[in-house]
């Protein structure tokens, strides 16, 4: 049993999410909700009101904390090669598979501020297949975008970035890939010249392309299970047949919809392949 | 045996821990019935690489059934859910559990807070939460939560913790919280959870 003022905190909180999405359309309505809440609570404590209700008032009249508002509904913890393992996989046994198109498409969903899209081009082109890959990298936060496009990082990143590229079988040195500038590491611009970053939401868009391979690693656990079924049918309208699609490490599809459509390719590091 | 489709519980224990924590569910869990009414969330805090054998090990001894938990995976009876290395580990309103990689919160993920709190708000009155060993103050913030939403807060009494840090930042926390040997935590447990989480 739920104390009543947990009730009304409740109410209000599902208030402010439907707020946003009938003022801005940014959708959180779906969301998984204990985590959306307690990110609500930050931005809350944040903007100093004293209620989640007092919040909805000052995002509803004043749209300049809108941005601000998205990085707290939004979770953007990301690194370079995160889950060595995962990468690992990919070049091991999906790009072989993959080098037996002559042309590629990639899709980078929920890419954050781009550490997974680095990863992917550096690894691709590792592998010899930078030249015929096109990426698309998405996501809803326009800041997490543009930093995505820019591709500059903290210089105190680099070292766990480093050590995860060699665990991940990296056939160079990731410095051949920044260059380091007042406390910052500047990646190649040519690591992201075949690539296309754009504003896109699994919650309300369509599929845009047909690819090969889609990495969607550490999203859908913030998604519901419904949500977390529309996503991934996208995926699965989007993939060729035999296609991989490749999750967080740990998300499955084992509560999916859609699990029928894929095999396990990699269990361990949740890759799959499309079947149909 | 009756043969209706297991159900979700509308109760829970939740369980936190660091340092010492492997010895200290050694001796509680293992006391639990297979048949055991409630189901238990558990953190501990494990270095974050990423693979852990503490659910297996703690499977192999226990006669509920001891797992990892797993994103959207519904919360059922009789199961101790552990929190994955590097997640933190949330109670959904409708009794699912879910996973994040949010920040850190007190320098850890999984957190015991974002766990308790989060049940906290899913269960309210039907929830017990248990802080044992450990030598930070995470959970302190979670058990008090635990606590005013009405749930019942128990603590590994410092004196007889191995590491005496947690416990006691969660009785300072939450002063309602009763201080009790492991002993008394796994009758309680066993005992009266069941009849008063109902
Ligand atoms: C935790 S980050 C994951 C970053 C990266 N994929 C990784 O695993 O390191 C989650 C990202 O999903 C994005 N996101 C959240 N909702 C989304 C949606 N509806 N459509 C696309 N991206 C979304 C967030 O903005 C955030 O950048």
């Amino acid at each position: 049993m739920k104390t009543s003022a947990a009730e009304t905190e409740h109410i209000e909180l599902r208030l402010l999410v439907e707020a946003i999405y009938r003022k801005y359309h940014y959708d959180f309505r779906d969301y998984s909700s204990a985590s959306l809440k307690r990110r609500l609570v930050q931005a809350r404590d944040r903007f100093h009101c004293a209620s989640f209700s007092a919040l909805q008032e000052l995002v509803l009249h004043d749209p300049d904390v809108l941005p601000q508002m998205l990085g707290f509904l939004t979770v953007q913890v990301s690194e370079m090669f995160r889950d060595p393992a995962f990468f690992l996989t990919l070049r091991e046994q999906v790009l072989p598979h993959l080098r037996t198109y002559p042309s590629l498409k990639v899709w980078v969903a929920g890419c954050s501020s781009g550490e997974e899209l680095y990863s992917l081009a550096i690894l691709f082109r590792e592998e010899g297949l930078g030249e015929r890959t096109l990426f698309y990298a998405t996501d809803i936060n326009p800041e997490a975008l543009r930093k995505a496009e820019a591709g500059v990082y903290e210089a105190d990143r680099i070292p766990l970035f480093t050590s995860n590229h060699r665990l991940s079988g990296g056939k160079s040195s990731l410095s051949d890939y920044y260059t380091a500038a007042y406390g910052n590491a500047i990646l190649d611009k040519s690591l992201r010249k075949r690539t296309v970053f754009s504003d896109h939401s699994l919650v309300s868009d369509a599929v845009f392309a047909e690819v090969q391979l889609v990495c969607c690693r550490n999203v859908l656990i913030y998604f519901n299970r419904d949500l977390q079924d529309r996503a991934v049918g996208l995926f699965r309208d989007s993939l060729v047949r035999k296609g991989f699609l490749g999750l967080g490490s740990r998300e499955s599809l084992h509560f999916s919809a859609h699990a029928e459509a894929f095999t396990p390719f990699a269990r361990n590091e949740r890759i799959y392949q499309k079947t149909v | 045996m009756n043969h209706e489709p297991v159900r979700q519980a509308a109760a829970a224990v939740v369980i936190g821990a660091s340092a010492g924590a492997v010895e200290a569910l050694l001796r509680i869990l293992p006391e639990l019935p297979p048949d055991y009414p409630l189901p238990l969330l558990i953190v501990v805090h494990l270095p974050p690489d990423r693979e852990s054998t503490l659910a297996a090990l703690l499977d192999a001894r226990c006669r509920i059934t001891v797992k990892e938990a797993e994103d959207k995976e519904p919360i059922l009876p009789g199961m101790a859910y552990l929190a994955p290395p590097d997640y933190h580990l949330l109670v959904e309103p409708d009794f699912h559990l879910s996973l994040s990689s949010e920040e850190q919160v007190l320098y850890s993920r999984p957190s015991i807070d974002v766990l308790f709190e989060s049940a906290a708000d899913a269960y309210g009155t039907a929830l017990a939460g248990i802080i044992l060993t450990g030598a930070n103050s995470d959970g302190a913030k979670g058990l008090r939560a635990v606590a005013a939403s009405g749930g019942i807060a128990l603590v590994q009494s410092p004196d007889c913790a191995e590491a005496t840090a947690m416990p006691a930042a969660a009785l300072a926390a939450c002063p309602s919280a009763q201080g009790l040997s492991l002993a008394e935590i796994t009758g309680v447990l066993k005992n009266e959870l069941p009849h008063q989480l109902k």
